[in-house]
C-alpha cells in the first residue's frame, strides 16, 4: 500500500471506479440469481403443480440473473487479471462444481418444459441438485476467500459453514421471493419455509461473525481496533432488526388483502447488503486478501478508460430496460406460456 | 523446460478447453441465425396476418429456448476458462482482451438475456410491436456477442494496434485491434456459418416432421423458407472462404501451407484432393492431385508460387489435422450447395420436395455443426505453437493447477456434454414428433402444449 501515496490521477482512481463496479455487479448477482437459485432448492417433491408455479415465477429472469455473475468475473478479468488468475488458481475445483451445478440446471429448466411427461420429474430433480450444488460452491469460495486462502483445517471448516451460510441466504430469498410472487397454499407454504431459513441465516450470521474475527487478525483490528467501532456496530444490529421484521411478520402469516407481501423480500435485500457492506470493509483495497490490493493488481489505464466510457453509457441503459422487463411480468406468476 | 507434470497440465488443459470450446460453440452457431430467421417470421405475420407465420415461429422458438439455453450455461463455463486455466493469457494481453470481453458482457449478453425472457413469455403482457422489438434485439444481441469474440479471436491469430512493453501487450489503436487484418474476413464466414447451421437445421427436421405424415402447412413453409435462405448463402460462403484463405496466405502463410500440405516451396503447386500427409518423411502419400491448381486459387496465377513447410522449421503447425479439417469442411460445404441448389431448383418448377431429398435434408439436419467445427479446428490448431501470433506461446500461458485437478474437472466436463447433447438432439427429434400430433389434441402430452392448444 506504500505506492498508494505515489500513484495519482487515473492510475489511483480507476482501480477504485472499477472495484466499485465489480462489487456492484457481484452484489446485483447475489439477490438476482440468489433468489432463483433459492427457489430451486425449495422445489417441493410432493407437488408439481407447485414446481410449476414456482419455475414459472423465474422463468423470464433466472438467464439475465446469471449475466450478473458473467459481468462480475468479467470485471474482474479485465481490471484486476493478476488478481483474476490468482483466485481462479485457487478455486479450481469449486470453480468446476459450480459451473457444472449452473449448467445442469439451465438446461434442466428447458428440457422439463419439453421433455415427454416421464422425464419431467428427473428434469426437476436436476433443478434442484444444480441449484444445491451451485449455492454451496459458492458459500464454500466466499468461505476460501475470506480466510485468504489459507490452505489449513479450520479454512475448510470455515469455508463449510460458509457454505451453508449461502445456502440459507439464498433459500430465505427464494422464500420470499415466493412469498411476493405467489398466491395461495404455495404463499403460505412459503412464507413457512421463509420463517425457518431466516431462523438458519440468524444462525450463520452470528456463527460467522464470532469465528471470523478469532481466525483472522486483520478483520478483527479492522472491526474492533477502529474508532469507527460505534457506527460499525449499526451493520449487526441493523440486521438483526431487519430479521426480528421478518420473523414477526411470517409468524402471523397470510394477511388480508396480501398486505405486505414484498417485506420478507425486501428485507432480505437488505440484510444482503449490509451484509456485503460489512464484507468490503473488511477487506477494502484488497483484491486478493492480504495479498494483491486492488493497485498493484490494476490493468493498464488506457485500457480502463475504454471500457469505463462504454460501462458508463451502457450500464444504466442494462439497468433501465431490466427495470422495464421486471415491469413486464410484475404482479403474481402465472403458468408459464412458451410462444 | 517445462517438467513433466506441466506438460501433463498443459495437454489435458488444450484438451479441455478444446472441448469446451467445442462443445459451445454448436449452439451459437444455431442461436445467432436462428433468432433472425424467428425475426423474419414475425414479420411475415405481421405483414400477411397469415397465421401459418406464427405457428412456424411458434414451434421454432421453443428449438431457440432451448439451444440458447444450452449456449448461455456452456458459454458461462467459457468466461471463466481463462483465469483457470490460461492466466498467461490475461497477464500477457489482457489489456487487450479484457475490454473486448467487456463489451461483449455489456453490449450483447444482458441485451440477449433480457429480452429473450419477453419474447419467450411475454407474448400476452406486451404489445405485438414490443414483441417483435424484442425478438429483432435479441438476434441483434446474439450478432454484437459474435462481433466482439471473433474480434478478440482474430486479434489472436493477426495481432495489430498494440505495444508491448515489459512482456506486456499494450493498446495503442482500439481501431486497429478490433478491424484486425483478419477480422472482416472470419466475422463474415462465421455469420453465414450460422446462417447455413440454422437453415439446415430447420430444413431438417422440418423433413422429418414432413415424412412423419405432419400434414399442416407450417413445416412446409418452414422448410422452404430454410431451403431456399440455403441456397443463397451457400455460394457467398463459398466466395467468403476463399478470401478468407487469401488473407490467412497473406498473414498467415504457414497455415495455409499446411492446409494444402505443401511441404517445400513450389512454383505451380497441385491442388492436392486427398492424401495422407507423412510427417516423418515430408511427402504425400497417395495423393490425388490436379496440376497448378492450388496456385490458381490461391495467387490467382498458374505458376505462381507457394511458400512450403520448409520455410518454417520447428515453427509450423501439426499438417494432418489442417489438411483433413479443411477437406471435410469444404466436402460439407459442396454437399449443401448440391442439396440447397437442388430443392431450389424444384421449388423454381413450383413442384414440392421428393421424399429422397427430405430424408436427405433429415441425414444433413446437422452438416453445419460439421463444417463449423472443421473450419475452427483448422483456424485454431493452424495457429499453435501460438496462443497470439507471435507474442505468446500457448505452452507458456498454462495454469500451475496440478494435472490431477485438470483431469477431474476435463472428466465431469466430457460427461456432462455427452449427456447433455444426447439429450439435446433427442428431445429437438421428440418435439418435431409431439408436433406432429398437434392438430389431435387428446394426444398431447404436456401442461404447456395444452395451454398452447388453447390460446391457439
Ligand atoms: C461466434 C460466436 C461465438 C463464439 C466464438 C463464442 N461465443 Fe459465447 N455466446 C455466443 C456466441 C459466441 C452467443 C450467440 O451470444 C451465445 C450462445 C448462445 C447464446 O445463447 O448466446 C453465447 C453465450 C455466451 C455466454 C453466456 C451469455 C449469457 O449469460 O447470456 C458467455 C459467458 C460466453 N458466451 C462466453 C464466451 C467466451 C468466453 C468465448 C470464447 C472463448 C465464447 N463465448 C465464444
Ligand atoms: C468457437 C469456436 C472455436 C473452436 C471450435 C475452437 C477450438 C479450439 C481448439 C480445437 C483449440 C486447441 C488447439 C490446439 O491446442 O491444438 C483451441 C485453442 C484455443 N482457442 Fe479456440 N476455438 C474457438 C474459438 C475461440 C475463441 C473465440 C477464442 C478466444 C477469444 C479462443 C481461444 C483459444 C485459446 C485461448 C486456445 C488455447 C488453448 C489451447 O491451445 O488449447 N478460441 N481452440
Ligand atoms: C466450401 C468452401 C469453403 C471454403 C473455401 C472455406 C474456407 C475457409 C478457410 C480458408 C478457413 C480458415 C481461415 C483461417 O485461416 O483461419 C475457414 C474457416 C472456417 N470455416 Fe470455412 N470455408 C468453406 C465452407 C465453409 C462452410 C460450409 C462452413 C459452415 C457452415 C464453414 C465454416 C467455417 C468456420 C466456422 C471457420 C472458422 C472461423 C474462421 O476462421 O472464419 N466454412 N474456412
Amino acid at each position: 500500500m506504500n505506492e498508494l501515496t505515489q500513484l495519482s490521477g487515473e492510475a489511483f482512481w480507476l482501480p477504485v471506479i472499477f472495484i466499485g463496479l465489480m462489487g456492484l455487479a457481484f452484489f446485483i448477482y447475489a439477490i438476482l440469481d440468489g433468489y432463483d437459485l433459492g427457489v430451486g432448492i425449495l422445489l417441493p417433491k410432493d407437488s408439481e403443480e407447485q414446481r410449476d408455479t414456482m419455475i414459472a415465477s423465474i422463468g423470464p429472469f433466472w438467464d439475465a440473473n446469471e449475466t450478473w455473475l458473467v459481468l462480475g468475473i468479467g470485471i474482474l478479468l479485465i481490471a484486476f487479471p493478476s488478481a483474476h488468475s490468482m483466485i481462479l488458481f485457487h478455486l479450481y475445483l469449486p470453480v468446476t462444481i459450480m459451473l457444472a451445478g449452473l449448467i445442469l440446471r439451465g438446461v434442466a429448466f428447458d428440457f422439463r418444459a419439453k421433455a415427454p411427461e416421464d422425464h419431467k420429474q428427473l428434469w426437476d430433480r436436476v433443478f434442484q441438485i444444480g441449484s444445491l450444488l451451485a449455492t454451496l460452491s459458492q458459500g464454500y469460495m466466499l468461505g476460501l476467500y475470506v480466510m485468504g486462502f489459507e490452505q489449513s483445517l479450520a479454512t475448510h471448516l470455515f469455508a463449510a459453514l460458509s457454505a451453508i451460510c449461502v445456502t440459507a441466504g439464498y433459500t430465505f430469498i427464494g422464500a420470499a421471493w415466493l412469498v411476493m410472487k405467489t398466491e395461495g397454499a404455495l404463499q403460505k407454504r412459503a412464507a413457512w419455509w421463509a420463517r425457518r431459513c431466516a431462523w438458519l441465516m440468524t444462525l450463520g450470521i452470528i456463527a460467522v461473525s464470532i469465528v471470523n474475527p478469532l481466525v483472522s487478525s486483520t478483520i478483527s483490528d479492522k472491526w474492533f481496533g477502529s474508532p469507527l467501532f460505534i457506527i460499525l456496530l449499526v451493520i449487526p444490529v441493523f440486521c438483526f432488526v431487519l430479521l426480528f421484521i421478518v420473523d414477526r411478520y411470517l409468524r402471523l402469516f397470510p394477511y388480508p388483502n396480501d398486505f405486505g407481501c414484498w417485506i420478507p423480500f425486501a428485507s432480505a435485500i437488505f440484510i444482503f447488503l449490509l451484509s456485503f457492506v460489512g464484507l468490503a470493509y473488511s477487506f477494502f483495497p484488497y483484491v486478493v486478501p492480504n495479498q494483491l490490493d486492488i493497485w498493484q493488481s490494476a490493468s493498464a489505464p488506457e485500457s480502463l478508460m475504454f471500457i469505463l466510457y462504454g460501462a458508463a453509457v451502457v450500464l444504466p441503459t442494462i439497468i433501465l430496460y431490466t427495470i422495464f422487463s421486471y415491469r413486464v411480468f410484475w404482479g403474481k406468476a402465472t403458468q408459464l406460456k412458451y410462444y | 523446460m517445462p517438467d513433466t507434470m506441466m506438460l501433463d497440465t498443459l495437454i489435458l488443459s488444450r484438451i479441455q478447453f478444446a472441448a469446451n470450446i467445442s462443445f459451445h460453440i454448436l449452439f451459437p452457431s444455431i442461436s445467432i441465425a436462428l433468432c433472425w430467421f424467428l425475426f423474419y417470421f414475425k414479420l411475415r405475420y405481421n405483414g400477411s396476418g397469415d397465421d401459418v407465420w406464427m405457428r412456424a415461429y411458434r414451434f421454432w422458438v421453443k428449438v431457440f429456448a432451448l439451444t440458447f439455453a444450452m449456449g448461455v450455461v456452456s458459454g458461462i463455463t467459457m468466461s471463466f476458462q481463462f483465469g483457470t486455466n490460461w492466466p498467461g493469457y490475461m497477464e500477457t494481453v489482457g489489456n487487450i482482451a479484457g475490454p473486448l470481453l467487456g463489451y461483449e458482457v455489456l453490449t450483447a449478453f444482458f441485451l440477449e438475456a433480457t429480452f429473450l425472457g419477453i419474447m419467450l413469455f411475454g407474448i400476452n403482457r406486451v404489445s405485438n410491436r414490443m414483441h417483435t422489438i424484442a425478438t429483432f434485439l435479441v438476434a441483434f444481441g446474439t450478432s454484437m456477442s459474435a462481433f466482439w469474440i471473433i474480434a478478440l479471436n482474430s486479434w489472436m491469430q493477426t495481432p495489430t494496434g498494440f505495444e508491448m512493453r515489459d512482456g506486456k501487450a499494450f493498446p495503442l489503436d482500439w481501431w486497429e485491434i478490433i478491424f484486425n487484418p483478419s477480422m472482416p474476413y472470419r466475422l463474415s464466414h462465421m455469420l453465414v456459418a450460422s446462417g447455413l447451421t440454422a437453415a439446415f437445421l430447420i430444413a431438417g427436421l422440418s423433413a422429418y416432421r414432413i415424412l412423419k405424415n405432419d400434414h399442416k402447412p407450417a413445416p412446409r413453409l418452414a422448410l422452404k423458407t430454410a431451403v431456399l435462405a440455403a441456397a443463397l448463402l451457400i455460394p457467398i460462403q463459398i466466395f467468403l472462404g476463399d478470401m478468407h484463405g487469401l488473407n490467412s496466405l497473406q498473414h498467415q502463410p504457414a497455415k495455409v501451407a499446411a492446409i494444402e500440405a505443401v511441404w517445400h516451396t513450389e512454383k505451380g503447386a497441385p491442388l492436392v484432393l486427398f492424401a495422407i500427409p507423412d510427417k516423418e518423411t515430408q511427402t504425400n502419400k497417395f495423393a490425388i492431385e490436379i496440376p497448378n491448381l492450388a496456385s490458381l486459387i490461391l495467387t490467382h496465377k498458374m505458376d505462381g508460387e507457394l511458400k512450403g513447410l520448409n520455410e518454417f522449421p520447428n515453427a509450423h503447425p501439426p499438417v494432418a489435422p489442417l489438411f483433413y479439417g479443411f477437406r471435410i469442411m469444404v466436402a460439407a460445404g459442396v454437399l449443401m450447395l448440391i442439396a440447397s441448389w437442388w430443392g431450389a431448383f424444384i421449388y423454381w418448377r413450383k413442384k414440392e420436395i421428393p421424399p429422397v431429398l427430405l430424408k436427405i435434408f433429415v441425414g444433413m439436419t446437422f452438416s453445419g455443426w460439421i463444417a463449423t467445427l472443421a473450419g475452427w479446428y483448422v483456424t485454431e490448431i493452424g495457429r499453435q505453437p501460438w496462443l497470439v501470433t507471435g507474442v505468446l506461446t500457448t505452452a507458456d500461458a498454462v495454469t500451475k493447477t496440478p494435472a490431477a485437478n485438470v483431469g477431474t474437472s476435463l472428466a465431469i466436463y466430457l460427461l456432462l456434454y455427452a449427456v447433455l447433447l444426447f439429450a439435446y438432439v433427442r428431445t429437438l427429434f421428440v418435439m418435431a414428433r409431439k408436433s406432429v400430433l398437434v392438430d389431435r389434441p387428446e394426444e398431447i402430452e404436456t401442461l404447456q402444449d395444452q395451454l398452447l392448444a388453447k390460446s391457439a
